[in-house]
């Protein structure tokens, strides 16, 4: 083996010196010269108009420079298609600064610019804003019988596909069947960077933009079609963004904010929101779902119905695949799926981690256990027969799908047997046990993206893309898959990426980074060797003479024949030879859509849960978890593990703890901030064991990887659900199950 | 009727803005002269006004333990204490813990175990968890966890964490 | 935040007096709670005065046989101190059930008690709240008041006290040594904090010039058997949606004296002390707690979303005076991170 196999290996981080130094800088950490701050002044009321601004204190105060508002925004660009990012749904998207019109709660209405950060922060709290408050509706609730069925919707949207046989009649004549609803509410990312932005002010309106975001050309061209600016003018770097989970996949707020006030002021400026801001836009939509299953006296399924319906702002259609899974997961002829929005006066909801599917698999997963109780059988045992072959949605086979495996393996490493089925059957000194599983589907996919690479005389290999790194390990895979393809130590490539001049890529996001970019990097590198060779073959007397490039390998910093490994020349050398100072290549890389078209892709997952519940206080610990995954191959045992290990705290989040609570007198959220809106912390994390069933797939792309980020979530929240109940013999249909749901 | 609001916290407008002052801090070991006012808290006087931007900002309220920092070897939230009231204490940042050539053995344990991924949380956590070394209050992987509870990631990167401690921890003992 | 100017206090009699100056005048220590509702723009000081140089970090013998716990000495400090480990456990594991490691080694034991309610309406500017802005209205009555009061409410105000510290010093009848203008003078815990009525903005009976000076624990001993159990939304770092502070002596099986004060149901730490004497006398049985844990939320009123609290508080006295009973081994912070 040589020494410059990569893909597969557990290699650390390599951005982690720099992260755990400190030294690897976020977007407002970015001290230029001149820095001016902005502060966001936020609505009261959820719906309404401003009627008046008193700016007169505020601008004052010795310090301030500008106060923000409707009332002295420049012309902007004036058509909603200026506004629209790459991910927006359909709709009007909210513009800041726009009109006197209050659309949501917490609005930004006035944006407050000063020398320092405290005095912003100072004036922002003393400006006098009035407002004349309309009926708001916040509560979907009111909405039950108000749903209506959205059109395309944003990129990534598949509407749920026509129902199949009889699902009526079937559910009718089932042998047994079970008709429930599920119910969570909202949810925020809250990511532990906040949203910010600092525009470096280059003169003559020329800004570089170092923003928090998921996708640096998306906030370029958000930022170009609403100020008009070039491509030049319009520098956006993200080097490190802390955390996303689908938050930074649009434009936020701040960006706007920080751009308009830099163009205005000819100044650099900072934009920061606070925590309570962070609760100011998009999130995961409170949602409304039943499902109705049978089965038939075998234990197979004889009719899957599943209906959604969740919010959405009164200005864009958010959309997401939450019921379109449970036509895929199990074998079924006869299934009914609906999807449904309603719109309130709230602000847009938003990709979350895995969005539609962590939601939708909590329904299906939970109803599949409350099934397999009616029906008298195992949990487990119940979905192995009712395993799906074959994508029903679509009716085509999948390219690969170890499922199977994930529940064998899972099982066995978890102790499954030991379970007995009973509801209160299991205890351990005063608590009760209870064992759960459940599990889900996500999409492999790969989206168009470049990748640019340059070889310099000295051996050092720097590749390039707009791409991002949210925490996901980009950086560390993209180096491995370059190191594997060039043959070079990984210390010698330098990945870099986050910024609008390195070659396009998609935002990060649906799981399809490791498979769009690394493709391309792959490409690139190809394309670099083709070159490395016949430079090697100019050289004199050189042992490659004749050979084609599938005759040549890349392997331990030569280019050498693989049938006779001694002809090699070292790849630095041809560099050299050159005469040049580097060599360079780049490529794109885009789904094989022709290899593809007659092939489900996607990732599964399936988890087993421990917990044990004090029943008299009504407390739950989860104490040991085995997530097992079938997503291709996996580039860095080590990052993908983190993914996983991170899936299930979330998951472990969503079940007991996480909720945006909304007062409707107000239509406000009311919990928004860090010590109320609660996520795990270190003592909530017990045993979490990750485990992956390698699959070898070259239908999904040419690296096999189908992605890790959010196929670890799924099942995870369904399968705590399924423990509690299996321990207390209650079942809790709404999220998250807080102490109070089992006293 | 429509409801009529108006907003402003109430507070009076005070044209003569609090006065700045000099403010001598040691900081990772060095002595900086800042000029402030007292509304600069320990945090945003490193942030923005000395470039430490390893101590991050993740709630500016206590609630997340993402600005951590060591006071006279103690972990504190930097973000709930203002500057002026820090005179004269030794305050250690993640700058001054390690530098990415020679980083302290517990940065090179949060490394080796994976124990973060967006990175945003870590430096916070290194303090802390330096903290609780320097406490040595907490022996067992239950008292880890607690101690580092006052630390969130939002990335769930706590098993790894954990182990990342406990090595350090053991290597100590050891 | 507010502009403020700032001073350093080098003694107490000073500090007092540079405080009666002015309600906008604010002594700051530890911070960790003053500074948050500064900058939610919720406290707005016009001036600062810094008094952690005072001579008050003590942690020393009272001339009573009990401990003298100086206002200015650490929560963790305080927590870890050996003599609070040893005579008064409980104290110990209420303090450190509280806040973050972090936060514990900044508040001090003074500060703790000056703690404001974590009611979501009262850090909210954009809703009205008869605490923050008497006379506006109470929103939480009618709102999502999951987390809020059960015991001692008024039509004003449903707020709770969000320490566990001042929970422990309610049961072990702490007292509070102040010192004013006019000199100084010692309070009960329970005349400490006070109900909301229809005065809620004041939430202790201290007056404008005092300053805390200690705390002074009694020589009773409570070390043996003693429970602080604390019910919350995760396992750490979130505040008591209930908590019992139970601390007892026991004559064999029989209770000799007991004590009884609950966190996250009411405006004050909430001392019962006629459950306390139903204890007395009694065998430490469950049937005895039953009937105690009844008596204490006798008069509870549950509000729209935290009538669960009634049924929690009760279970919880029952279990936490359980486990007074069984003896809790001494400072075990960590009961709940392991299951």
């Amino acid at each position: 083996m040589s020494q410059t196999n990569y893909i597969g290996k557990a290699l650390n981080r390599v951005d982690g010196p720099a992260k755990v130094a400190g030294t690897a800088k976020y977007a407002a950490e970015f001290n230029v010269p001149g820095l001016a701050y902005g502060y966001i002044v936020n609505s009261p009321i959820a719906k309404g108009k401003i009627t008046r601004i008193d700016a007169a204190e505020v601008l004052a105060l010795p310090g301030v420079h500008r106060v923000f508002s409707h009332e002295n925004v420049p012309m902007l660009a004036i058509l909603d298609r200026s506004y629209k990012d790459d991910v927006a749904p359909g709709g009007s998207p909210f513009r800041p600064l726009h009109d006197a019109e209050i659309k949501f709660s917490l609005q930004p209405v006035a944006l407050v610019v000063a020398d320092t950060i405290e005095l912003a922060r100072y004036a922002a709290s003393i400006l006098k804003i009035e407002y004349e408050a309309a009926p708001h509706e916040t509560d979907i609730e009111t909405k039950r019988t108000k749903g209506f069925e959205p059109g395309r919707g944003k990129t990534g949207f598949t509407p749920p596909p026509p129902p199949r046989g009889n699902p009526d009649r079937e559910l009718k004549n089932a042998v047994h069947s079970i008709d429930q609803e599920y119910v969570h509410g909202t949810q925020h990312h809250n990511p532990m960077e906040m949203f910010g932005t600092t525009v470096e002010y280059l003169g003559e309106g020329k800004l570089n933009v170092y923003d928090k975001t998921q996708g640096a050309l998306n906030s370029q061209q958000y930022i170009r079609k609403v100020f008009g600016l070039s491509k030049e003018e319009a520098r956006v770097i993200s080097k490190y963004t802390g955390g996303g989970f689908g938050s930074g996949l649009r434009p936020q707020h701040q960006l706007f904010m920080a751009v308009l006030a830099a163009l205005e002021l000819k100044q650099s400026v900072r934009v920061t929101m606070t925590r309570q801001q962070m609760f100011s836009f998009g999130h995961r939509p409170h949602t409304l779902q039943t499902v109705k299953l049978g089965t038939n006296a075998d234990g197979t399924l004889a009719a899957v119905q599943h209906h959604a319906l969740h919010e959405t702002s009164q200005f864009e259609d958010y959309t997401e695949n939450v019921v379109n899974w449970s036509g895929m997961l199990y074998q079924c002829a006869n299934v009914k799926l609906g999807y449904q929005l309603a719109k309130l006066d709230v602000y847009t909801p938003q990709d979350m981690r895995a969005p539609g599917a962590a939601t939708g698999s909590f329904a299906l997963e939970v109803a599949m256990d409350e099934m397999a109780y009616a029906a008298g059988l195992d949990p487990l045992d119940f979905r192995i027969r009712n395993y799906a072959d074959r994508d029903q949605n679509l009716d085509k086979p999948f390219s690969s799908k170890k499922l199977r495996e994930c529940y064998h393996e899972g099982a066995a490493k978890f102790g499954w047997e030991k379970r007995n089925p009973a509801p209160r059957s299991m205890r351990q000194g005063n608590m009760l046990v209870g064992y759960g599983m459940a599990g889900g589907v996500w999409d492999a996919s790969q989206q168009k993206a470049g990748a640019k690479v340059s070889l310099s005389a000295d051996g050092m290999l720097t590749v390039q893309s707009a791409t991002n790194d949210i925490g996901t390990g980009t950086y560390t895979i993209m180096t491995q898959v370059a190191a594997e393809y060039l043959g070079l130590p990984v210390e010698a490539v330098d990945f870099q990426l986050g910024d609008t001049e390195f070659p396009a890529a998609p935002v990060q996001g649906g799981s399809w980074t490791a498979a769009s970019i690394g493709t391309a990097v792959k490409n690139a590198c190809e394309a670099l060797g083709e070159k490395l060779l016949k430079q090697a073959q100019k050289m004199k007397g050189s042992p490659l003479e004749d050979a084609k490039f599938e005759d040549v390998e890349f392997v331990n910093g030569q280019l050498r024949l693989r049938l006779d490994p001694g002809q090699a020349v070292v790849i630095r050398d041809i560099v050299q030879a050159s005469g040049e100072t580097k060599m360079e290549a780049d490529a794109t890389a885009a789904p094989n859509l022709l290899k593809q078209q007659g092939y489900s892709l996607h990732a599964h997952n399936a988890v087993f849960v421990e917990v044990q519940v004090d029943e008299d206080l009504g407390t739950i610990h989860v104490t040991r978890v085995v997530n097992a995954v079938a997503a291709g191959r996996i580039i860095n045992p080590n990052t993908a593990r983190s993914q996983v290990l991170g899936s299930v705290v979330w998951g472990i989040s969503m079940a007991l703890m996480e909720e945006t609570v909304m007062d409707h007198q107000f239509g406000r959220y009311m919990n928004h901030n860090y010590a109320e809106y609660h996520i795990p912390v270190n003592a909530d994390i017990h045993d979490i064991d990750v485990l992956f069933v390698e699959e070898e797939d070259d239908i999904v792309n040419p690296l096999g990887v189908k992605g890790i980020g959010e196929v670890g979530l799924l099942g995870v929240a369904a399968a705590i659900t399924n423990a509690v109940y299996h321990a207390t013999g209650r079942r809790v249909r709404e999220l998250p199950i807080m102490l109070d749901k089992l006293l | 009727m429509p409801e009529t609001f108006t907003t402003s916290s109430g507070a009076a407008a005070n044209a003569s803005l609090p006065p700045t002052r000099a403010v001598k801090l040691r900081i990772n070991g060095v002595e900086k002269q800042l000029q402030l006012a007292p509304w600069t808290t320990l945090l945003d006087a490193l942030r923005e006004y000395l470039d430490l931007t390893g101590t991050k900002k993740g709630c500016d309220h206590g609630q997340c333990g993402a600005c951590t920092v060591l006071v006279d070897g103690k972990r504190i939230n930097s973000c709930l204490t203002l500057a002026v009231m820090k005179e004269g204490a030794d305050i250690t940042t993640i700058e001054g813990l390690g530098t990415e050539d020679n980083l302290s053995p517990l940065q090179q344990a949060f490394v080796d175990h994976d124990a973060f991924q967006c990175g945003y949380c870590t430096p916070g956590q290194i303090c802390s968890a330096q903290g609780l070394l320097n406490e040595g209050k907490a022996k067992t992987a239950a008292e880890i966890r607690e101690l580092m509870s006052g630390n969130l990631c939002r990335c769930g990167a706590y098993s790894n964490i954990l182990s990342a401690v406990q090595e350090v921890l053991d290597n100590q003992k050891a | 935040m507010n502009s403020f100017t700032y001073t350093r206090a080098e003694a107490v009699e000073a500090a007092v007096r540079e405080k009666s100056a002015s309600d906008q005048v604010k002594f700051i220590a530890g911070g960790t709670n003053l500074l948050d509702l500064m900058k939610e723009n919720i406290e707005r000081p016009t001036r600062l005065i810094d008094i952690n140089h005072l001579p008050l970090t003590q942690i020393e013998a009272s001339p009573e046989g009990g401990l003298r716990l100086g206002a200015l000495a650490t929560n963790a400090d305080t927590a870890w101190h050996p003599e609070v480990e040893k005579r008064y456990p409980l104290l110990s594991q209420a303090i450190l059930a509280g806040a973050s490691p972090q936060l514990r080694n900044m508040a001090t034991n003074g500060g703790n008690l000056f703690q404001r309610t974590r009611c979501y309406y009262f850090y909210d500017l954009a809703t009205p709240c008869n605490k923050r802005e008497p006379g506006s209205g109470c929103s939480a009555i009618g709102g999502y008041n999951r987390i809020l009061g059960i015991l001692g409410t008024s039509e004003s105000c449903i707020a709770t006290h969000p320490s566990d510290m001042c929970v422990a010093l309610a049961a072990l009848a702490a007292t509070v040594r102040v010192t004013g203008q006019n000199g100084e003078r010692v309070v009960k815990f329970e005349d400490f904090h006070r109900l909301p009525g229809d005065t809620p903005q004041f939430d202790n009976t201290l007056q404008p010039d005092e300053i805390v000076t200690a705390i002074d624990l009694p020589a009773e001993d409570f070390s043996r058997n003693f429970s602080y159990l604390k019910l919350r939304d995760r396992t750490s770092y979130a505040f008591a949606l209930v908590s019992v502070a139970a601390a007892l002596q026991l004559d064999g099986n029989t209770i000799r004296e007991g004590r009884l004060a609950l966190g996250g149901v009411a405006h004050k730490p909430w001392r019962d002390q006629e459950a306390e004497n139903m204890l007395r006398g009694q065998p430490a049985t469950e049937d005895t707690f039953r009937r105690v844990a009844a008596k204490v939320v006798e008069n509870a009123r549950g509000y729209s979303h935290n009538t669960f609290k009634i049924e929690l508080a009760k279970r919880a006295i029952v279990r936490a005076l359980k486990q007074a009973t069984e003896g809790q081994p001494v400072t075990e912070a960590f009961q709940n991170s392991n299951p």
